[in-house]
């Protein structure tokens, strides 16, 4: 009950700071140097840094897992890296626009930053691969928790390659100087966050009790076979 | 609409899509435990008839 009661409140949180996000870019944001194209940006940014957290929490989890072997945490490791596969979907996509429009190109193999977000993807990707070929049981989930754990390095990498990288072609909003960005576009930026990190959040939960309640299920039907 | 506005709309567009696939996936695999429920009740209706017919069938001496 208190489970469904914080997950409706999570929903209504996430459903408000979604809209006031949507309203805060076209109506309150101003538009810069770069074009109307850079609203893209208000919901890339946040949704590539979502990711780096689905990712990391994902890991946390499976450290978990590993560590204590806490009933649960193997099951919370695998939806965390499933929403960041999703969200790192949205990142390419949305930065693929947002190149078209800016590079001329849908995909540009020199960029550091985006090759190295291609890695991490990937390598995320590839961890269901390992997951679903072996049989399930205590070896699926110490393998998968350890791929997961080995892939947590590829985001700092993948964070920092913009800053160490020589390429310019790649905008840089946060840098040693601090944000660079005004007060309107700085607090858009953060109630877009807030919105898509309390989505995710969301949808975690909503596919964390889907698949809680697909195993109570297959315990029940196995105890009534 | 300016080329800019149709990229920023495409890619907004982008974002809302998936995130309705996603819930469209939660949403069917909820139908599916929906039906695993109703036909994990009705094996638990059934199963004290069966084992009163069992009871009945057993010979007694």
């Amino acid at each position: 009950m208190l489970r469904a009661n914080r997950l409706s409140a999570l929903a209504a949180l996430a459903l408000g700071l979604m809209g006031a996000a949507i309203a805060m870019v076209f109506f309150y944001a101003p538009v810069d140097e770069d074009g109307f194209n850079q609203k893209i940006f208000y919901f890339h940014v946040p949704i590539a840094l979502t990711a780096y957290a689905c990712f990391g929490w994902g890991a946390w989890k499976a450290f978990v897992h590993l560590w204590k072997r806490t009933p649960g945490s193997d099951l919370e490791s695998y939806v965390a890296i499933h929403q960041g596969v999703i969200l790192g979907v949205l990142v390419l996509v949305t930065g693929s626009i947002w190149a078209r429009y800016r590079w001329g190109h849908w995909w540009v193999w020199s960029s550091d930053q985006l090759v190295l977000f291609l890695v991490l993807f990937l390598f995320y990707a590839a961890y269901f691969m390992l997951r679903f070929s072996i049989e399930p049981g205590p070896r699926r989930e110490n393998m998968a928790a350890v791929y997961a754990i080995f892939g947590v390095v590829l985001i700092p990498i993948s964070w920092l390659a913009i800053h160490i990288s020589r390429d310019i072609i790649h905008p840089v909003v946060f840098t040693s100087k601090g944000p660079q960005l005004g007060g309107s576009q700085l607090l858009t930026f953060g109630v877009c966050w807030a919105a898509i990190l309390s989505l995710a959040a969301c949808l975690y939960n909503v596919e964390l009790a889907g698949k809680r309640l697909d195993a109570r299920l297959k315990r029940l039907r196995e105890s009534l076979a | 609409m300016t080329t800019a506005e149709k990229y920023v709309t495409a890619a907004y567009l982008a974002v809302f899509v998936v995130v309705l696939v996603y819930l469209l996936i939660i949403g069917l695999k909820l139908m599916r435990l929906e039906r695993e429920v109703a036909d994990l009740e009705q094996r638990a209706r059934q199963r004290p008839e069966q084992d009163a017919e069992k009871r009945k069938a057993v010979a007694v001496g």
